[in-house]
């Protein structure tokens, strides 16, 4: 069982978390025809634009309702109404996504009522566009929460409840929904291993159409791709859901309740016994067994794992991320028989931190660092702002997570699956393989204790039979 | 909003060196200079990012944000206002206050126990402490405990009262303005003063801009003696007061600095640019000039216009070579203030049509000297919607976009070249070597292969137009 330090100090210092608000944002743009909307001041919505696009090289439509101090104070039901209505008018949106703010949140007032006043009294201009609201101030958890929020909230909102009406179809449907941390390529991945088995997935979020980096032939104001509306109300057809992440569990469970659909909720997809309890769920749902795609997979990986643990073990590795992250990036660098010698979460969200067999502390990246340098640490593994404290380290930086603004392809990076696992592996075997040096005298330092030397009989005064 | 913050708004917003500002009535000053603010149609940054943007590139302080996570952990360490030394600045110091914090009201004494672990572990020459909408809300003092920690540490801790819902970006870049002027210019008596010290002001050294023009002032004898703020240490904006001139770059962003500087310590100021060869030509010449005015030896007149000869003609000798491939090609360029005309002339020179410009942030006088460079037939234009302005590159209206990061995809999804021109570039556009780099920029965007490459229709676009017949299948195809 791991020790769970909660940070002690009053000031954070270089921030591990990105904002609650903007893992909302995230969640919304997963949906086709989506604008997520912050409920708060202008800067509110305009720093997590910048790092978004920063992240994924990509417009970001994210709007405002612009609270200036007045509106605070008044409360925000003007802005809030006035907001949805250009939004409507200018962008035609067919979803509009609200994610609360630190802001309106600490005068705090009934935004769901509000928004159906709203709604009640526009009904007739806002048709054709489903509203949503999730309540995110930035003082509450960090992206992980903001993100299974607004999931929850639009299950909640657009899933048809009751009963699942099934109609009889070759290929059954199951839900997934995935975490914060997957990309469009853990996506892309996971629909073909479902596929595979003969099950038509359907992911919520998915922002794999949305967010993917590709060019449409016209304009799109609003999100480029992702889940259909008309689809996500037929998520109560399917036969099971599978949630990604401790934080998705509460997305699974307001599902299951609406629908009666079972929820299974797996921690995470990386690494080979991860993966297998994927596989042996979907040949239980399927009642098929796995093709011979996936047997090759598998067999690739167990490969992957015989050539690669060498330049794993005993490697000492500090990791910080959000805490379902970090669990999956722990078990994976533990599976390898790394030694983790620091584990920082950005909050203390997830129950299963307590499972890890390392302390882990909730802190930022300031305690990564101090934590890195105490125990000599040979890689960095966080997201982009752990730049400057692996320079000043001295040991390489493995970019995981959200944000990763300076790197390209980061939303075909995959890391879930047998093949996700495997090309994990290699990338960061690569890099302790780019760092081998050759051994040199000093290496040994320590390898007889110290004691006085009768004869230096080294190079050329090598001793001579008599 | 507390009494004092509202004054210094009112302050602000009453500013007898912008000509805009002197020609409105009471009630219109009142409402200040950004435009109100659409819900569900706004863009841009708030106060505390305007205030953050103009005081960050301090490189020695530590810059401590007083707020919930997202004022800083979403915005830390995303420019490139470049250091020559040191590097605390980049570094994210924020009190990430809890849901805890704000309900049992113990917000104020985190910030000052944060203040407290700043000064153990890191001990800056100085902390900057920006309060944010929401301490500003439940009415956190950050000025007393500023003048508490100080007394007790010893370290000045400077309040930057600018939370993010008083205003635009540009009002906080004038309240962090008003923050140095409050609490550190002229805390600190210099014994180093000549008569050729001057202050840049509104310059904040953004992909080491700075260092393009610096050796130029170097060459001529002139010292700056503090860049407000890039690449500037705490020590030499606290004793800037003793410079003989002030050259104001970003003219509306700190214009209040200039001119209470002015006021409070006698420097005259005047407003350059550094983007494009004249403008820099008439920066140097203007800087000696006043320099003289105030004392310094009459030579430095002669010195200035040989260096400005020489170095003019060795751009223009740079330039050259990108003529041929630069000339004809259609710019849009779409940004504000001084941008909007002081790259006009230099991609003129090009022989480069530009084809609209925007004057959405610009003055009266920005509008002025658009119409002087473009001879009647300026193409200014106000903002564009995004949509818009995908239409008319996608039909081919411009060869190249020339914007800021906002409007990147508008041209990348309509594959059309792009130019960063903003603060978040990579590349240094200031002095005589920037319009030389801005110039190898454009050739080396427009005249890119790959707008070629990425414009030819897919393979399944064009089989049904040509279908081929069997027979003319690569022969490696056939059995």
């Amino acid at each position: 069982m791991a020790r769970i330090t909660p940070s002690r100090k009053a000031c954070a210092v270089n921030p591990l978390k990105s904002s609650t608000p903007l893992g909302a944002a995230l969640a919304y743009l997963g949906v086709e025809g989506a604008v997520p909307l912050f409920h708060g001041s202008q800067g509110c919505t305009s720093f997590a634009l910048v790092l978004s696009v920063r992240h994924f090289k990509e417009a970001i439509p994210l709007q405002t309702t612009a609270m200036d101090e007045a509106a605070t104070v008044l409360g925000g039901a003007d802005n809030l109404e006035e907001a949805i209505m250009v939004l409507k008018t200018r962008m035609k949106p067919r979803f509009i996504g609200i994610a609360s703010t630190a802001l309106v949140e600490t005068r705090g007032e009934d935004f769901a009522g509000e928004l159906a006043a709203i709604q009640k009294r526009r009904a007739q201009d806002l048709e054709g566009t489903t509203v949503v609201f999730a309540s995110t101030p930035d003082f509450r958890g960090a992206l992980e929460d903001g993100w299974a929020k607004a999931t929850t909230a639009i299950l909640q909102t657009v899933v048809a409840a009751g009963p699942r009406a099934r109609a009889a179809v070759a290929a059954p449907r199951i839900n997934l929904l995935p975490g914060v941390h997957q990309t469009p390529a853990d996506i892309h991945e996971l629909a073909e291993m479902v596929w595979g088995f003969g099950l038509e997935p359907f992911f919520l979020p998915d922002v794999s159409g949305s967010l993917d980096g590709h060019v449409p032939d016209a304009y799109v104001g609003t999100s480029m791709g992702g889940a259909r509306l008309d689809e996500i109300a037929r998520m109560s057809e399917a036969v099971h859901t599978i949630a990604i992440g401790e934080h998705m569990r509460v997305a699974g469970d307001a599902l299951e309740q609406r629908t009666g659909v079972a929820a299974t909720v797996l921690p995470t997809l990386t690494g080979l016994e991860a993966t297998d309890r994927l596989v042996s769920l979907l040949q239980t749902i399927s009642g098929r067994p796995a093709g011979p795609r996936l047997r090759r997979e598998r067999s690739q990986l167990v490969d992957a794992m015989l050539d690669g643990h060498f330049h794993f073990a005993g490697k000492r590795i500090a990791v910080a991320a959000d805490p379902d992250l970090l669990y999956t990036l722990v078990r994976f660098f533990g599976a390898m028989r790394a030694d983790i010698c620091a584990a920082v979460a950005s909050t203390d969200a997830s129950p299963l931190l307590g499972e890890l067999p390392c302390e882990v502390v909730v802190g930022d990246l300031a305690d990564l660092e101090d934590a890195a340098a105490r125990s000599g640490a040979e890689l960095l593994v966080t997201h982009s702002h752990g730049r400057q404290a692996a320079e000043r380290l001295g040991i390489p930086l493995f970019r995981v997570g959200f944000p990763i603004f300076d790197r390209l392809g980061v939303q075909h990076r995959c890391t879930v699956g047998y093949r996700g696992t495997r090309e994990l592996l290699y990338e960061v075997a690569n890099l302790f393989m780019a760092q081998m040096h050759e051994h040199a005298p000093g290496d040994f330092a320590d390898a007889v204790p110290p004691g006085p030397i009768v004869e230096d009989t080294r190079h050329g005064r090598a001793f001579e039979p008599s | 909003m507390s009494d004092a913050l509202k004054a210094k708004i009112a302050d602000v917003f009453d500013e007898p060196g912008c000509e805009k500002n002197k020609g409105k009535g009471a009630k219109e000053k009142k409402k200040g200079c950004s435009k109100p603010l659409t819900p569900g149609a706004a863009a841009g940054g708030c106060a505390f990012d305007g205030a953050k943007i103009a005081l960050q590139p301090i490189t020695d302080v530590v810059h401590l944000v007083h707020g919930p996570l997202a004022c800083e952990g979403n915005g830390w360490d995303n420019r490139h206002a470049a250091s020559s030394g040191p590097t605390t600045y980049r570094q994210g110091f924020t009190t990430d206050i809890s849901e805890m914090d704000i309900v049992m009201g113990s917000s104020e004494k985190r910030l000052y126990r944060a203040i407290k672990e700043i000064v153990a572990k890191y001990s800056p020459p100085a902390i900057f402490v920006y309060s944010t909408c929401v301490t500003a809300l439940i009415g956190d003092d950050i000025d007393a405990v500023c003048k508490h920690a100080t007394e007790k540490y010893g370290t000045p801790v400077v309040p930057v009262n600018a939370p993010g819902f008083v205003g635009s970006k540009n009002l906080g870049n004038k309240l962090g303005g008003e923050a140095l002027l409050d609490h550190v210019i002229g805390t600190l008596e210099p014994d180093d003063v000549t008569p050729f010290d001057i202050n840049i002001l509104g310059e904040y050294n953004l992909s080491g801009e700075l260092w393009q023009v610096l050796p130029l002032f170097d060459r001529l004898g002139i010292r700056v003696r503090a860049c407000i703020t890039g690449d500037a240490r705490y020590r030499d904006v606290a004793s800037s007061h003793r410079a003989k001139v002030n050259m104001m770059v970003c003219s509306t962003a700190l214009i209040n600095l200039a001119r209470k500087m002015e006021e409070r310590y006698g420097i005259p100021y005047f407003e350059g640019s550094f983007y494009g060869i004249e403008d820099t030509s008439t920066a140097l010449r203007t800087t000696a000039r006043m320099l003289v005015e105030r004392g310094a030896p009459e030579g430095l007149l002669a010195r200035t216009e040989s260096l400005i000869a020489s170095e003019e003609a060795r751009a223009w000798q740079r330039i050259a070579p990108f003529k041929e491939r630069l000339a004809g090609k259609r710019v849009l360029l779409y940004t504000g203030g001084v941008k909007s005309w002081s790259v006009v002339s230099a991609l003129q020179e090009m022989g480069m049509i530009v084809v609209g410009t925007s004057v959405r942030k610009s003055t009266a006088e920005d509008k002025e000297r658009i119409k002087e460079i473009m001879k009647g037939d300026p193409h200014m234009v106000e903002s564009i919607p995004p949509r818009e302005m995908y239409a008319q590159l996608k039909k081919g209206d411009a060869d190249i976009l020339l914007s800021g990061g906002r409007t990147q995809f508008v041209a990348l999804k309509a594959k059309m070249p792009w130019l960063d021109i903003n603060q978040e570039r990579h590349h240094a556009y200031a002095g005589y070597d920037g319009m030389v780099e801005l110039v190898r920029q454009l050739d080396l965007e427009i005249n890119s292969p790959i707008w070629e490459d990425v414009r030819r229709p897919a393979p399944w676009e064009t089989v049904r137009a040509e279908r081929t017949p069997s027979a003319q299948l690569p022969c490696e195809a056939s059995p």
